[in-house]
């Protein structure tokens, strides 16, 4: 039995990033320095740290995957290859499926290589359930990773793609994020309760979702 | 004889810029088109818009009797670019674009690599291969997948003669196997053994059409 085709598009692109590591080096640069940059300014108390951690740490992760969606389809730009993904009877949905699971595969290890050294930079102590940050930040990570990789495809076809991405995504991103930092907050001061946060979290996850697989093959077949 | 391209009166605009204009031409199944014609003559906007990949502003285009769109998984097209992963090897390009075209009877990689004489084993990345071997590798994802329609363009440019008579050799087994062929040249005397007809553009328009056997009208 063949693997489906989004396993083809997604091993093809963590083989492509295993070669080059662009898209990883490049994040996590961005992301460190988001981190170090902000304790510096910042040089919080713990109790301060725990309030302010949560959204620093959705930022840092914003900004870095936006460093890395912006080059999300370069690949498929350079020599065209697209026109090629554009002539194949593969769905276009499973294109944009396996891209947006290895940009997934790649902001998550960027993400496990940060959290130390998050902790070690803010002091941090969480007083909630350090668990549910494993649901929230990954839903989060998600809900970034495919309204960026749809709207970086919207956007190839502009000259200033790399304004235009972020002009679209962030208001359209911004529900994800109020839900990604509040529900991070919420675990590291052990104050309220995240859980609706993160449930808020996969009901975006799941609309947005749908909806981009839905209308890539609109995007994919728009003409230059 | 089945109609396998059908244009009928094709314009393409570019805001004002008029890349075609009023183009109509009937290529029927197993006969080869040359196109001619100066740079920015309208060569690779016609080979596109064949392909599906541009839509026309006005008139229609039917290919195997359908929108291109719908056909395109039985055409085959080369464009300037490879159309390739630079940091794969040939042999792993094509070994995923065959993934792709798993519901057609592919070729091997293997096969369609040595059938344009390159070696399937080679390990180097295209994005080291040389202009000639980088067209030839295309050629071999074109041929893949074995289309019903090849659509080339300008497949002998960076080749050198011994090269280019290669090509011209797997183009003429092509049409053995009654396979149809549109290319575009400015080798005129290269694609010309090959050409059952010769369509001339200058500034979007078709100012020639030469046919040199049945098949192909105005």
């Amino acid at each position: 039995m063949r693997p489906p085709y989004f396993l083809q598009h997604l091993a093809k692109d963590l083989r492509l990033e295993w070669r080059s590591r662009d898209a990883v080096n490049s994040m996590l640069f961005f992301a460190l320095l988001v981190v170090v940059i902000f304790s510096l300014a910042f040089d919080p108390t713990r109790a301060e740290s725990r309030q302010i951690a949560g959204p620093i740490l959705c930022v840092a992760i914003l900004f870095a995957a936006v460093s890395a969606l912006n080059q999300a389809w370069a690949r498929e730009l350079r020599n065209s290859v697209l026109d090629a993904h554009r002539m194949t009877p593969a769905p276009a949905a499973a294109l944009f499926l396996g891209k947006v699971i290895a940009n997934f595969i790649f902001v998550s290890a960027v993400e496990l290589l940060l959290a130390p050294l998050f902790a070690i930079f803010y002091n941090l102590h969480p007083l909630g359930n350090v668990w549910l940050m494993l649901l929230a930040v990954p839903a989060g990570t998600w809900a970034i990773l495919v309204n960026g990789t749809f709207f970086a495809a919207l956007s190839i076809r502009s000259r200033n793609r790399e304004l235009l991405l972020p002009l679209i995504l962030f208001p359209i991103f911004m529900p994800a994020l109020l839900g990604m930092a509040l529900a991070t907050s919420a675990v590291l001061s052990g104050e309220t309760d995240p859980t609706w946060w993160i449930e808020l979290l996969f009901g975006y996850d799941v609309i947005f979702t749908t909806i981009s697989m839905l209308l890539f093959d609109l995007v994919l077949h728009a003409e230059d | 004889m089945a109609s396998v391209v059908e244009l009928e009166s094709v314009s393409k605009l570019y805001g004002t810029f008029v890349a075609l204009r009023k183009i109509s031409l009937h290529i029927e199944q197993g006969r080869c088109c040359v196109l001619l014609g100066e740079n920015g003559a309208g060569k690779s906007t016609l080979l596109r818009m064949i392909a599906g990949l541009i839509r026309p502003t006005h008139g229609s285009v039917r290919i195997f009797g359908e929108k291109p769109h719908d056909s395109s998984h039985r055409i085959g097209y080369m464009s300037h670019a490879p159309m390739l992963y630079e940091e794969f090897s040939a042999a792993e390009n094509l070994r995923y674009f065959a993934a792709l075209y798993r519901e057609r009877d592919c070729m091997s990689p293997e096969e369609a690599l040595a059938a344009v004489g390159l070696d399937p084993t080679l390990k180097r990345p295209v994005g080291h291969y040389s202009q000639g071997m980088r067209q030839r590798a295309s050629l071999a994802r074109v041929l893949l997948a074995k289309p019903d329609l090849l659509l080339l363009d300008e497949p002998f440019s960076n080749m050198d003669a011994a090269s280019a008579k290669q090509m011209l050799d797997l183009l003429a087994g092509l049409r053995i196997q009654d396979k149809t062929i549109v290319l575009t040249t400015h080798q005129r005397e290269l694609a010309e053994p090959l050409a059952d007809s010769l369509l001339t553009l200058q500034a979007g328009s078709v100012v020639s059409l030469v046919e040199r056997s049945a098949g192909v009208q105005r």
